[in-house]
């Protein structure tokens, strides 16, 4: 270590062969890693130990309802963009106990709560995940009884406070990728503490904060060149203009409140499996159930908090029935939800750009499509009616 | 809690005993659900008998014979509350194929002496003969649905059981899309949850074997695979009908494919 202090916000030069020192500074703080490895045919984000373990000259094939990995540069590292699952599996966890107690005599005794938080380092997050995170702190993390956010949780503010995220700038975006629509990516804008642009002989790196700044402390960091640094804005530029997917952001909120009644909601409705695979992967949708179990003795007792899905029919179950009982309501709902309604309810869009919902619907319906649909309906159905353009 | 424990009754009807085996499975469980019930009458696990009204009668097997016709309207009345076990009691099962043949036909086949056969036309679910007031689905019923159902009705409070697809419990169990990343035709986004997702945790397509879920869109999946996928009208008819091709929105859709495969 030395006495210089990286300061917040420059940007330093990782060598590939000294990219290993970041897992011991990791481990030598107690993280532990979280990164990118390849299980049953996709990169996902699991715990690892090592660079070893990390995908290398790989990348990723993806679009509507399809994804395989292929052979890309063998020399890097970080070619393949988001796959099934990020961070948010580890923030928001599938299934989360949240208490267990039994029946003494008469009374309830507590046995055990939610599981301790675990310090975790994220490896290889992407600048659309970085934006999802950033919209589950939203949800999760504020208190406001003047909107409808719902209450912080616990358990997810420690774990968000304990973790260490370090982020990946996509230098070859995906084929159903569309974070620059949003401005959500391929570059990272902020939420990081180190932020990594991977070039043939090592990263670009951006400190993104003091926490990212001290574990640079003990990297074998040098000050990047010039044509460095020109090199990694160059790929960011060229990343920007080869997205899979576009999506006309602007007037989204708009298009989808007249849209409500439009035919090309039928239209969806007879490809949508309503199987709920889009919100599983989607890394803003926060759906949870919470189940109450009881052992056949009747005196275990056990509350866990599950992911759930707006395209279950179950789920939209209220005392006076089922909330939602076509397809179609249910599609509706949940595109109405991600693009419209949520800037009401957390002053953000519900969609990053990240494309998950696309690769991994079994049918391949693709959300930037539908999208335009509802637009180009807008069009046809406002002549029809005589309405003027612009109004 | 009720001074004494519930009389169970655990029937079986034209079945594999694959879903009374589930219970004999529970294991370390078992012991504790002898300890909280009576099985009263569970001829696989036990030879003693005790004489009717039961709180709970699991049946499983669907009813083939005219045997079996008769019989479930006693076990209903036999029951207080009647809950069918298994793809065969709650839509026929892998028997139920006979349904779209000729069973005498097919008893030629398999029989040295069909003669000595009494069967019905049709195998059809417990569901089709008596009311029935709940059902697990599955070849076989997964063990832990089992012991929540059990657990639910000796505390009087619903059973935790979904209804919705597949998909949702796979991926929270974080395995990989089979369908999507390997192009297998995996049957999870129509099929109803419960099974653990135990098929697609092992890198192999859902067959189904829990029946449709709520709800479920074969046309649009049947689209994918067949246009897609290049699977043929066949194929999907056959996927359709396995373990649950009786039941419906199963049955119709491979009816549909089968009048596709004859060119119709």
């Amino acid at each position: 270590m030395t006495d210089q202090k990286i300061p917040v916000g420059s940007r330093q030069f990782l060598p590939r062969s000294a990219f290993e020192e970041l897992f011991a500074a990791l481990h030598k703080e107690g993280y532990s890693i979280v990164g990118p490895k390849v299980t049953d045919g996709a990169v996902r984000m699991q715990p690892i130990g090592s660079v070893a373990e990390m995908p290398q000259g790989i990348r990723d094939n993806q679009d509507g309802g399809f994804y395989r990995l292929e052979e890309g540069e063998p020399e890097l590292w970080f070619e393949y963009v988001v796959g099934p699952n990020g961070p948010k599996e580890f923030f928001f966890p599938a299934q989360l106990p949240l208490f267990e107690f039994h029946v003494q005599g008469g009374r309830f005794d507590l046995d055990a709560g939610p599981p301790q938080v675990p310090k975790l380092a994220f490896l290889g997050v992407r600048p659309c995940e970085l934006a999802a995170i950033d919209v589950q702190d939203r949800v999760f993390g504020r208190d406001d009884p003047g909107t409808f956010r719902c209450e912080s949780e616990p358990w997810y503010l420690q774990i968000r406070q304990e973790a260490l995220l370090i982020a990946v700038n996509c230098t070859r975006p995906g084929g159903t990728c569309f974070c620059a629509s949003w401005g959500t990516g391929p570059e990272a804008a902020g939420g990081y503490d180190l932020a990594l642009t991977e070039l043939k002989d090592g990263f670009v790196v951006a400190v993104g904060s003091k926490r990212g700044a001290a574990l640079a402390e003990n990297l074998s960091l040098r000050a990047p060149s010039g044509a460095e640094l020109e090199l990694a804005t160059l790929k960011m530029e060229l990343a920007r203009e080869h997205m899979g997917r576009q999506l006309e952001t602007p007037d989204l909120k708009q298009l989808l409140n007249e849209s409500i009644e439009f035919p090309e909601w039928d239209d969806v409705a007879r490809r949508c499996l309503s199987c709920g695979n889009c919100t599983m992967v989607c890394p803003t949708c926060f759906c949870c159930t919470v189940s109450d179990g009881s052992d056949l003795s009747g005196q275990e007792i056990t509350r866990t908090r599950f992911w759930e899905s707006c395209f279950s029919h179950q789920f939209t179950y209220t005392i006076a029935g089922p909330e939602r009982n076509t397809i179609r309501g249910r599609y509706r709902h949940w595109l109405r939800h991600k693009l419209c309604t949520w800037w009401d309810q957390f002053e953000c869009s519900g969609c990053v750009g990240c494309g998950r919902c696309i690769t991994w619907c079994p049918v391949g319906i693709d959300l930037t499509e539908e999208a335009q649909r509802l637009r180009e309906g807008s069009t046809k159905h406002k002549k029809r009616l005589g309405v003027s353009h612009g109004e | 809690m009720p001074s004494a424990p519930p009389k169970v009754a655990v029937y079986k009807f034209s079945s594999c005993d694959g879903c009374q085996l589930q219970l004999l499975n529970l294991e370390t469980k078992l012991l504790e659900l002898v300890g909280a019930v009576e099985i009263a009458y569970f001829l696989e696990a036990r030879r003693r008998v005790l004489p009717p009204p039961y709180d709970v009668g699991l049946v499983e097997g669907s009813v083939s014979t005219p045997e079996e016709e008769d019989r479930i309207q006693q076990v209903r009345r036999d029951c207080k509350y009647l809950v069918a076990i298994g793809a065969c009691a709650t839509s026929g099962g892998i028997q139920a194929l006979r349904n779209w043949a000729n069973v005498e036909e097919y008893a030629r086949y398999v029989y040295a002496k069909p003669e000595y056969l009494s069967t019905l036309e049709t195998a059809s679910p417990v569901a089709s003969h008596v009311f029935i007031d709940f059902e697990l689905r599955g070849c076989p019923v997964n063990q832990y649905q089992l012991l929540e159902l059990v657990s639910a009705l000796l505390t009087g409070r619903k059973p935790n059981i979904s209804t919705h697809s597949l998909c949702i419990e796979c991926k929270r169990l974080g395995n990989t899309c089979v369908l999507v990343a390997q192009g297998k035709p995996c049957l999870g986004p129509i099929t109803q949850v419960g099974c653990g997702a135990l098929c697609p945790k092992f890198n192999r397509a859902c067959y189904g074997c829990f029946g449709p879920m709520e709800q479920p869109n074969i046309p649009s999946l049947g689209q994918w695979f067949t246009e897609r996928l290049g699977h043929t009208p066949r194929d999907m008819k056959r996927m359709l009908r396995l373990f649950n091709g009786y039941l419906e929105p199963f049955k119709q859709a491979s009816e549909h494919y089968e009048r596709k495969e004859k060119g119709g």
